[in-house]
């Protein structure tokens, strides 16, 4: 009798322990999808159509990384471009596969300051997608966005007057990334 | 019924149960196959104790190191250790330092003894339980703490030592830092984490189910309150750490990408898991200790404690509200204003029962009639380094002045108060007030209080000027510094030399006590100690309440 008792609570902590550890690796696409929810961490958000320009300007600026491991060269066609609030912009990258393979690589973004991720909107990107390169083939990647008029209300991103839109290339075959 | 006074009858006379009671194994099996709660006590205690000799001698190291500006001892040691050494490898030597101070202190003495120790040995006796639970699974807890602490100190010796800092932070520790050394540091962990959530599964079944009659939760001493709640603090934290450092470990290994920003992972994401874990772990290192405290002062005080209930939900509350806080250690990693609001608010809120709890022990003080006995005065003191440390920690709380003190002596100063001062205090208090009981023995009352003192001494010279380095801005876990700090500096490696010194007569009254001290009654305190553990024989038999107490 004693001893089934205490099995069943034994039992009973051991499921909690397990479903804990799984809520910790479930945390990884959790807060992924927290982050692109909420804007955290400078997530930027995805949409369809750009509400009209209000007038308002803010400069938006491009960096590009790459990772060590995929032997691209990856730079904006412009370092900055100055737009209006709420109107749709287009821009610019180039990716050169400087190896002698063809190599598919995917890019992770995100912008700063982390307060606008919320605001900042994309409408197309090379990013969603994957990019095949063949050796020394080079690319002109556009991504299309907007930066939502809302910002103007955001007191927390009141002073925000340059944002900038980072992309780093990284490659997809070998090491894989998590969901 | 506010009262734990609780006077209770045995259903048979006593001497004649001790027959069979007593009966011992021979000395292998008995310590090394031991399935008694009371001998896997002693040798958490006697691991912890071993344990903290070597933490504290490590920041003994440091605060040599740390007593003039400079470079001074770091490339002897190297030298020692690992034949010539350049002084980039001196530098890395500091955050093994660092490295295994923390991770020593943390996992290896302060749990072990806190939980390990005094929990395996006084949470059954005072529910009046005959042993845990799960007596073998007792065992593997206590030699997977063993082999966990193992490794850690293997891991120098793979390579070139673990530097990543007891957070273990990525990309720090993912591509940062390779090697097998780390990898040993975060298995130790592992094992350390593994030990105690079976001690916790332990620990809750023993008190659920165990609990002798008429002893109901509303009736049990605080002790094993706090036991309770640390338990399922251990249940719900570990298992997180665990997630984040298997997910380290495979980032190191196996090519996966969970915390590399190069290939679509975060290491924020890292130090999300891993204060989700680290905050409630404070609560664990310190929780038992709020148990240990409410006994000895309403020991001393001949009084009961002043509002049990309170008290028992109050480090409910504590246990609760720290699952939600944890991001007031990542108030500069880039969070929105209005979420380093809510978790500033959120920290603050903590002070609350913590008051209540503080506030209680003063109340169950107010009229008593004390007597300033070695434990009394250890909890005393306790009592005044947890409010100076609960106090820094409220103004550590407000995210605004945190950017301003994140990773300066100032938070080093805090988290000592709390923990290096407030939890150390607390086992203190417990191994005297225990002592008599666990020995047999009584302990010197005179090299107690000298302990005491000099120890408080020592500790307050060694961690009250750090409030004024880390105002000054000197940052942790650097070992030079500018002339500007040099003056505070030189006092605090004073203050651990008196500290030390504090130790040694600490040993020494263990070596007096066991060998001459003055045989123990059951109950030395007199008529204010009344959980049951005071009962029973000092030290009590091997097996206890084989006819279980009624509980009026």
């Amino acid at each position: 009798m004693r001893i089934s008792r205490n099995l069943r609570v034994g039992l009973m902590g051991a499921v909690l322990v397990c479903s804990m550890t799984g809520l910790g690796f479930a945390a990884v696409p959790l807060y992924r999808m927290f982050c692109e929810a909420t804007g955290l961490n400078g997530t930027t958000q995805r949409g369809l159509r750009a509400p009209g320009a209000t007038g308002q300007k803010i400069t938006v600026a491009f960096d590009s990384n790459v990772s060590p491991k995929l032997p691209w060269k990856f730079v904006p066609e412009r370092r900055a471009d100055t737009i209006d609030i709420g109107g749709r912009d287009m821009a610019f990258f180039t990716a050169t596969n400087t190896f002698s393979r063809p190599l598919t690589g995917t890019a992770t973004f995100n912008v700063t300051p982390a307060q606008v991720g919320k605001y900042f909107t994309k409408i197309q990107c090379f990013c969603f997608t994957q990019q095949t390169l063949q050796p020394g083939e080079t690319v002109r990647m556009p991504v299309i966005f907007f930066v939502d008029p809302k910002i103007l209300n955001d007191p927390d991103a009141r002073d925000v007057e340059e944002i900038t839109l980072s992309y780093t290339f990284y490659p997809v075959d070998s090491p894989k990334t998590p969901s | 019924m506010t009262d734990t006074a609780l006077p209770y009858t045995a259903a048979h006379d006593h001497s004649h149960a001790e027959h069979d009671a007593d009966h011992k194994p021979g000395f292998f099996a008995r310590w090394f196959m031991s399935t008694n709660h009371k001998d896997i006590g002693t040798l958490y205690l006697i691991f912890a104790i071993f344990a903290g000799i070597i933490g504290g001698a490590i920041s003994g190291v440091m605060r040599a190191e740390l007593m003039q500006p400079g470079i001074q001892y770091l490339p002897w040691w190297v030298a020692k250790l690992h034949g010539e050494g350049t002084f980039d490898e001196a530098m890395h030597f500091w955050n093994v330092l660092i490295t295994a101070h923390g991770l020593i202190m943390v996992f290896f003495m302060v749990m072990p003894a806190m939980i390990g120790g005094f929990g395996n040995w006084f949470v059954p006796i005072m529910i009046g339980a005959p042993d845990m639970a799960f007596p073998r699974m007792n065992n593997i807890s206590f030699w997977l703490t063993v082999a966990g602490f193992v490794l850690l100190m293997l891991s120098p010796f793979v390579g070139v030592g673990a530097g990543t800092g007891w957070t273990v932070y990525a990309p720090l520790s993912t591509y940062g830092e390779p090697g097998p050394s780390v990898d040993f540091a975060i298995f130790s962990l592992h094992l350390a984490g593994a030990a105690s959530i079976l001690g916790a599964i332990n620990f809750i079944t023993t008190i659920f189910n165990m609990r002798a009659p008429g002893m109901t939760l509303h009736k049990m001493p605080l002790f094993a309150w706090s036991v309770l709640v640390t338990a399922f603090l251990l249940l719900l934290a570990l298992p997180v750490l665990a997630a984040a450092i298997t997910m380290l470990i495979t980032d190191r290994n196996f090519g996966t990408a969970f915390y590399d920003p190069q290939y679509g992972g975060d290491p924020v994401l890292y130090q999300h898991l891993f204060w989700f874990f680290g905050h409630p772990e404070v609560y664990i290192m310190i929780l038992p200790g709020f148990g240990i405290v409410s006994h000895i002062i309403a020991t001393f005080s001949r009084k009961p404690v002043f509002g049990y209930l309170g008290m028992a939900y109050a480090m409910v509350a504590i246990g609760l509200v720290g699952f939600v806080v944890w991001a007031h250690h990542m108030f500069t990693t880039g969070l929105p204003v209005t979420v380093k609001m809510y978790f500033t608010a959120a920290t603050m809120v903590i002070a609350v029962p913590t008051g209540v709890k503080i506030f209680s022990w003063i109340a169950t003080m107010w009229g008593g009639s004390i007597s300033f006995k070695t434990p009394m005065v250890w909890a005393i003191g306790f009592i005044f380094m947890f409010t100076v440390g609960g106090v820094t920690g409220v103004v550590l709380a407000n995210g605004g002045v945190d950017d301003y003190m994140q990773d300066t002596y100032y938070v080093v100063a805090h988290f000592h108060y709390v923990l290096s001062l407030g939890a150390v205090f607390s086992l203190f208090a417990g191994f005297y007030y225990w002592f008599p009981k666990m020995t047999g023995k009584m302990y010197s009352e005179v090299l107690g209080h000298v302990h005491f003192w000099v120890f408080f001494a020592g500790v307050n010279l060694l961690f009250f000027p750090m409030h004024f380095l880390g105002l000054q801005g000197m940052p942790r876990r650097i070992p030079d510094y500018t002339d500007q700090y040099a003056y505070w500096n030189h006092m605090a490696t004073v203050g651990y030399m008196v500290m030390a010194a504090g130790m040694a007569v600490f040993f020494v009254n263990i070596i007096y006590s066991l060998l001459a001290g003055k045989k123990a009654e059951a109950n030395p305190w007199g008529e204010g100690a009344t959980t049951l553990e005071w009962t029973l024989s000092s030290p009590p038999p091997f097996h206890q309440f084989e006819t279980l107490p009624k509980i009026d």
